[in-house]
């Protein structure tokens, strides 16, 4: 599968989170405090709540809806009421842009 | 070893089981719960649940994780007594003695005691078992009577008027949502129910109840006559204190418990809506919280402090509600406010600071979906840190709520 573009670098602050959709899938795409990108499903395992809307400290993602809590990096989910983890996805940025290897 | 023991196998002490096995506790768990299911997550059962064909349970743990985690299940078992002399519970199905025992017995709705009441068929919503018998009657049509404008009774409403049915909510207060949600965000959600088509009686007693040519006739305050082929009251819960009564302890709003959920028998704790105990966080003041999270969050406490811990519950209270594409999120208690502030975001969505010389207390917001579920998150951290934030910060919408925790 060829990689995608998913956005700008400048899209996302750092220790933050966007959104990023594509032929029907949802993926959220992270740039942590230290400036690394990363990308897993844009929707919770819990109850498919947008994770994009959510709070990132540090490793962690967030739900907004539930308060469960991913590790964005790995997709280890992080305890109740999330069980399963986040799929994740390789990330790479050229000449500024984003882009996701959706497999 | 008898081990410990957890009366009550809701989200609370389902929780509490598994907590004590991530504390590393490998003695005897027993989780004995009095509906004939696994353990399941009652929120979707007023929105999602009731949507589709049947009601399928969200469940909080499979057969297969219980047994992983050697928490012995025992199901649609009834607790009858509690001999605190001899640590030995009686049930419905033998006797069971406890090391430790957790009460997690959680609440039961508020009974419709208006004359007449006794002589209809009202439906309530707690159980699986009541979601289920309430569903196949949300037929498209149907003539639905909500008593009650609180969280379960506008989570149906939205949820039978998604069904087609035609549905009155009657509020006694003068407006919905008024023990816990500011004005202006309840009335966002009202504005949403009348596109809806629910009509929303606020202000409005209850005169009579009796059978009619439907399934029950609600004669109002002012005269005014509906007919109902379902009648449902979301008035409230009560703890369900029966057994601690029986044992003997200590009643104030639920089993009183002190900040590390104790009761005054050492080797019994209570936690989840059963229980009311002291908040740090507000001066001391003495809360029962009826809520999921809340329900979490004092399970994996008692569960550590079962396990010797000596920690204070210190988790600020959050609740949430989905009605239609509405989210409503809120982080402490808002009454604690004095002022407000507001802070308008984009597609409709603001949230309301609540704040009490200068102190941020609570926080309060509404919009589509979960879109601000990020920043109510954040303003429950800052309510935690006891923040005495700029109102202005607070109000600007270009000022990253991130920001002030950093200060």
């Amino acid at each position: 599968m060829p990689w995608t573009r998913a956005c700008a670098a400048d899209d996302v602050d750092a220790e933050d989170v966007i959104r990023f959709d594509h032929a029907g899938q949802v993926f959220a795409i992270y740039r942590s405090p230290d400036d690394e990108f990363f990308a897993t499903q844009g929707l919770c395992t819990h109850e498919a709540a947008c994770l994009a809307d959510g709070l990132v400290m540090d490793d962690i993602i967030e739900c907004p809806k539930h308060n469960g809590r991913f590790n964005y990096k790995t997709g280890q989910a992080k305890g109740a009421p999330v069980t399963v983890p986040l799929r994740t996805f390789p990330i790479k940025v050229e000449d500024g842009a984003v882009f996701v290897d959706i497999g | 070893m008898a081990g410990i023991v957890i009366v009550g196998a809701g989200e609370c002490g389902t929780r509490a089981a598994f907590a004590l096995r991530e504390a590393g506790h490998d003695g005897p768990i027993t989780l004995i719960g009095d509906e004939p299911h696994l353990p399941y997550e009652r929120p979707p059962l007023s929105k999602a649940a009731l949507g589709g064909d049947t009601v399928v349970p969200k469940l909080i743990a499979d057969e297969a994780r219980l047994q992983e985690s050697g928490i012995e299940h025992r199901r649609g078992v009834r607790v009858t007594g509690i001999d605190r002399t001899e640590r030995r519970l009686s049930t419905d199905s033998g006797a069971l003695s406890y090391d430790k025992l957790l009460l997690a017995t959680g609440s039961t709705p508020r009974r419709l005691t208006q004359d007449g009441a006794e002589l209809l068929h009202i439906a309530y919503l707690r159980t699986l078992a009541d979601a289920a018998a309430l569903q196949p009657r949300l037929r498209p049509g149907a003539r639905i009577v909500i008593i009650g404008a609180g969280f379960i009774g506008l989570e149906l409403a939205a949820a039978a008027s998604g069904r087609g049915c035609r549905v009155t909510v009657i509020e006694m207060l003068p407006r919905i949502l008024a023990r816990l949600v500011p004005a202006e965000i309840a009335a966002v959600i009202a504005a949403r129910h009348a596109v809806a088509g629910v009509e929303i009686l606020t202000g409005v007693a209850i005169a009579r109840l009796e059978t009619g040519p439907a399934a029950a006739r609600i004669t109002l305050g002012d005269g005014r006559q509906l007919d109902a082929d379902l009648l449902v009251a979301g008035i409230g819960a009560l703890p369900a204190t029966g057994l601690a009564v029986a044992a003997g302890l200590a009643i104030d709003n639920g089993i009183a418990v002190d900040a590390e959920l104790r009761t005054a028998d050492a080797h019994i704790l209570a936690a989840g809506d059963c229980c009311s105990f002291p908040l740090a966080l507000y001066g001391g003041r003495r809360v029962r919280l009826e809520a999921w999270r809340s329900a979490q969050e004092l399970g994996n406490l008692a569960a550590r402090n079962l396990l010797g811990g000596a920690e204070p519950h210190a988790a600020v209270p959050w609740f949430w509600s989905d009605q239609y594409d509405l989210g409503l999120q809120i982080a402490g208690l808002p009454d604690e406010g004095r002022e407000t502030v507001r802070r308008n975001l984009g597609d409709g969505a603001f949230l309301i600071f609540h704040l009490a010389n200068g102190r941020l207390v609570a926080a309060s917001g509404i919009g589509p979906g979960t879109t601000i579920g990020r920043d109510i998150r954040l303003a429950e951290l800052l309510v935690a840190r006891h923040v005495h934030p700029d109102p202005a910060q607070l109000a600007a919408p270009g000022v990253k709520l991130k920001s002030l925790l950093a200060a």
